[in-house]
């Protein structure tokens, strides 16, 4: 997190559209915030927690986070709460009764949409939410009007009682852009007023709130038809015109400059008539939305002829370069934005760092044959990868547990003498694992837990939660015990086991002994993320070469510090022909963790400097 | 020191595009960070913007810079890169197709080899950079990672790689200097005067390098 330098006079910064929503809740005097982390909504909170007039907490999930939200909104204060966009379906069960109650307080919905999954399970368009749970919907296109629209939200979300949704995407969250700040407001929070009818949703209560919420819509729609954020914008060229909206508006501009535009802000409800408008004045009009045809089959329902992705790509990010030859064709011009073919290269798929404590996990569940392993979310997922190839399953947030359990019970006779595994990390069990951990013991189920605790959500950037001790703020707080947990969750004491993930053979004895026992058990690594302070690096190893044999090995831990210098093919006495791999350790990189050492029979791997030398390569 | 408060020309519509390309963990995003608010202190608009999969893993890394009277879009299209700086040479490589012709491309010479290299799934191009001089490109070459580590730290090799680009940015190279060393200011002169080594080291290996290669 970069904090804003303020070497300008003009007030002009330089932030992202997350800091632009942080600023903005800052400004318009937004009491509680609260988040679980997500690329790319992340740093919203992490921005937030640095203005001490606002209460804010990493919540332990999506729907816990929404729901403190909806308190302080029902407490009569402004309250933000920030999201992925698969967060929201863990959120989403609060989300479709808020909407019958409303908010009181300004009640700001912050969802940011990992379009081209940089890291993510799935590519989700957030602003079907808005027409599920009927909610008005704002969609900036840059960190400037992230700031206005965000600031806009909650003044909305009082005047017409309901919760609204600012939507982001990567393109907006991750971009820095140049962004100015209008001068805060206070609010006053009213006090909570007790309104049982209003905020019981029993049958009878929400029934009575069903046609205000449909009369709502009729109202915001209105509204939206006559917002100031929804407009055209001329152009001097009429033979193609756009209804854009979000980071796509800024595409559209960059690759058609000329064109005629209808920019969306408000976005839900559209206003279909002022578009329908705006279709006139134009020879074809194009629908640029990310990522779903939503907007586009909204208005081929209300009969306005538009195109939209049946031209456009519906995957993925669009940019400029991606609009042309789609939009050049449609127009009958030969395309001169053709992509130049890029060699093949080799990928660089995003890998565990070094060091870290989940690959001596990984080494292992390697090496062991016979099993079926349910993943989860988190930077260990990424043992689904080269070279551990180690996880069968990754679906959603606590899944790997509740899975394991259904591939347990589903098990045909082929895999009756399967060993099944479920992998997660701690904030993951925090979030929604736990759940399933209750599901395994209640009802006799019979897997092998791996509960990796790193002490923090490190696939985020290393985010802390209730196992860290310290609160978004990193003030201490109380830690989580998780053998305590997992016992009062319903495993035997005995079947509960603390070990060092760098100890490799007590991590495989404990993985053998508790996969041949018929109840379920928790395996529970007591390392460090190593991206956090927590972690204390040791002198660096190398190795020696006169020693090295080949065998490869250590290359099987997977450590990005260990590399081949050479490959020999070699005769083996039986005749066959075995692949000889010689490495050497990436010193600057290497922090000393041991583990590769735990692999390499010949002892070839050692200190990288004698002891005198140590201080000189100490990097802080 | 703080950074000079004047207003640029800004006469046209010209935008400058830089790509500064990496490995997560190597300071590309910082790089980008530096260079914009260099431009942001002359008075340009700025958009700056990540094409990067898990940063802090090991993936490729891809800042785009664009600064000028009027920014739209924040990502540049290919073809359309100016100048581009390559933390590391095959992930230069990998973006050429997003130089213009003519552009200005600084490459760190210091080779990463990712695991999927390492146990042999994948080959790592044998000459990056000659591939890439073939490119109608002026190439400049140093192996900035080393020098870094013989500074001190790893982490210097952000500011060599600044150092880099400063002779041919639109602006006074002090400006960029400027707005580099103003990051350390509250992390002490010590940081700061690192940093300042670092920075004119770039600025000198780069070219001394290009007057090598011109003779």
């Amino acid at each position: 997190m970069s904090a804003t330098q303020p070497i300008q006079q003009d007030q002009r910064q330089f932030i992202s559209g997350n800091e632009a929503v942080a600023q903005a809740a800052r400004d318009a005097g937004c009491s509680v915030a609260s988040a679980y982390p997500g690329t790319p909504s992340t740093e919203i909170l992490e921005f937030i927690a640095a203005y001490p007039n606002i209460y804010s907490e990493w919540s332990i999930n999506e729907k816990v986070s929404l729901e403190v939200a909806i308190g302080a909104s029902l407490a009569g204060s402004r309250s933000l709460c920030a999201m992925k966009h698969v967060g929201v379906n863990v959120a989403s069960d609060a989300l479709m009764t808020q909407t019958l109650i409303g908010a009181v307080g300004g009640l700001v919905l912050v969802v940011a949409d990992d379009v081209g999954l940089s890291s993510s399970q799935n590519e989700q368009d957030s602003r079907y939410w808005g027409r599920f749970a009927h909610l008005p919907m704002l969609e900036p296109s840059d960190a400037q009007e992230t700031y206005e629209m965000t600031r806009l939200a909650f003044g909305l979300s009082e005047q017409y009682e309901v919760p609204v949704i600012v939507r982001l995407t990567t393109r907006i969250c991750h971009v820095k852009g140049v962004v100015t700040c209008s001068p805060a407001e206070s609010y006053e929070p009213k006090g909570f007023t007790k309104d049982p009818s209003r905020f019981v949703m029993v049958p009878g209560n929400a029934k009575k709130r069903i046609p205000l919420m449909m009369a709502r819509d009729q109202t915001l729609s209105l509204v939206s038809e006559a917002h100031s954020l929804n407009y055209v914008e001329s152009g001097s060229d009429q033979t193609v015109g756009f209804v854009t909206s979000g980071a796509a508006y800024y595409h559209v501009k960059e690759a058609y400059p000329d064109a005629p535009v209808f920019k969306l802000g408000f976005s839900h409800p559209a206003p279909i008539e002022k578009i329908r408008e705006f279709s006139a004045t134009v020879e074809k009009l194009v629908v640029v939305e990310e990522v779903e045809p939503l907007l586009e089959t909204e208005l081929r329902a209300a009969g306005v002829k538009v195109y939209g992705k049946d031209i456009l790509p519906r995957i993925g990010e669009l940019a400029p370069h991606v609009l042309t030859p789609c939009i050049d064709k449609l127009l009958g011009k030969t395309c001169k934005g053709e992509l130049i073919p890029v060699d093949e290269l080799f990928p660089r798929p995003p890998t565990l760092c070094v060091a870290c404590p989940h690959l001596g996990i990984y080494y292992c569940l390697s090496h062991i044959k016979n099993t079926i392993i349910a993943g989860d979310i988190g930077c260990y997922t990424l043992g689904a990868g080269h070279p551990w190839n180690a996880l069968d399953t990754t679906i959603s947030m606590g899944a790997s547990l509740s899975v394991a359990m259904g591939i347990d019970k589903g098990r045909s006779a082929a895999d009756e003498n399967k060993n099944v595994l479920a992998v997660i990390g701690d904030s993951t069990f925090m979030h929604m694992g736990m759940q399933g951990l209750l599901d395994i013991t209640y009802n006799k189920g019979n897997v092998t837990v791996l509960l990796l605790d790193n002490r923090a959500v490190g696939m985020t950037g290393g985010q802390n939660a209730p196992s860290s001790g310290l609160d978004l703020h990193g003030e201490a707080t109380m830690q989580v015990d998780f053998r305590k947990l997992c016992e009062a969750l319903g495993v035997k004491p005995e079947r509960i086991h603390e070990v060092n993930p760098y100890e490799l053979p007590t991590l495989f004895k404990a993985l053998r002994s508790e996969t041949k026992v018929n109840e379920p058990s928790v395996i529970i690594t007591n390392q460090p993320c190593v991206l956090t302070e927590r972690y204390s690096q040791l002198p660096p190893l190398k190795v020696d070469d006169d020693k090295c044999t080949g065998c490869s090995n250590c290359l099987d831990v997977g450590c990005p510090a260990i590399l081949v210098t050479r490959r020999e093919t070699v005769i083996k006495p039986n005749g066959k022909e075995k692949e000889l791999s010689f490495v050497n350790i990436d010193t600057a990189a290497c922090t000393g963790c041991d583990l590769c050492t735990n692999t390499c029979a010949p002892d070839a791997i050692v200190p990288a400097f004698n002891v005198n030398n140590i201080n000189a390569v100490e990097v802080k | 020191m703080t950074v000079e408060n004047k207003t640029a020309e800004l006469n046209t519509d010209i935008v400058t595009n830089i790509l500064v390309v990496g490995v997560g963990g190597q300071g590309v995003m910082t790089a980008a960070d530096v260079l914009s608010q260099a431009a942001l202190a002359l008075g340009y608009d700025v958009k700056k913007t990540e094409v990067a999969g898990m940063a802090q893993r090991g993936g490729v890394v891809t800042s785009h810079v664009r600064f000028g009277k009027k920014v739209l879009s924040p990502s540049i299209k290919p073809g359309d890169a100016d100048m581009m700086i390559g933390f590391e040479p095959a992930e230069a490589l990998r973006w050429h197709s997003h130089l213009k012709p003519g552009a200005v491309v600084m490459v760190n010479d210091y080779p990463l080899i990712p695991p999927v290299v390492s146990i042999g799934l994948f080959d790592y191009p044998e000459d990056p950079l000659g591939q890439l001089a073939n490119s109608a490109v002026e190439l400049h070459r140093f192996n900035a990672g080393e020098a870094a580590i013989e500074l001190g730290d790893r982490r210097l090799v952000n500011s060599i790689m600044l150092g880099a680009i400063a002779d041919h940015l639109p602006f006074p190279p002090e400006t960029l200097e400027a707005a580099l060393l103003n990051r350390f200011q509250r992390k002490g002169e010590s940081l700061v005067e690192l940093n300042r080594q670092a920075f004119a080291l770039g600025r000198q290996a780069f070219n001394q390098v290009d007057e090598l290669e011109t003779v």
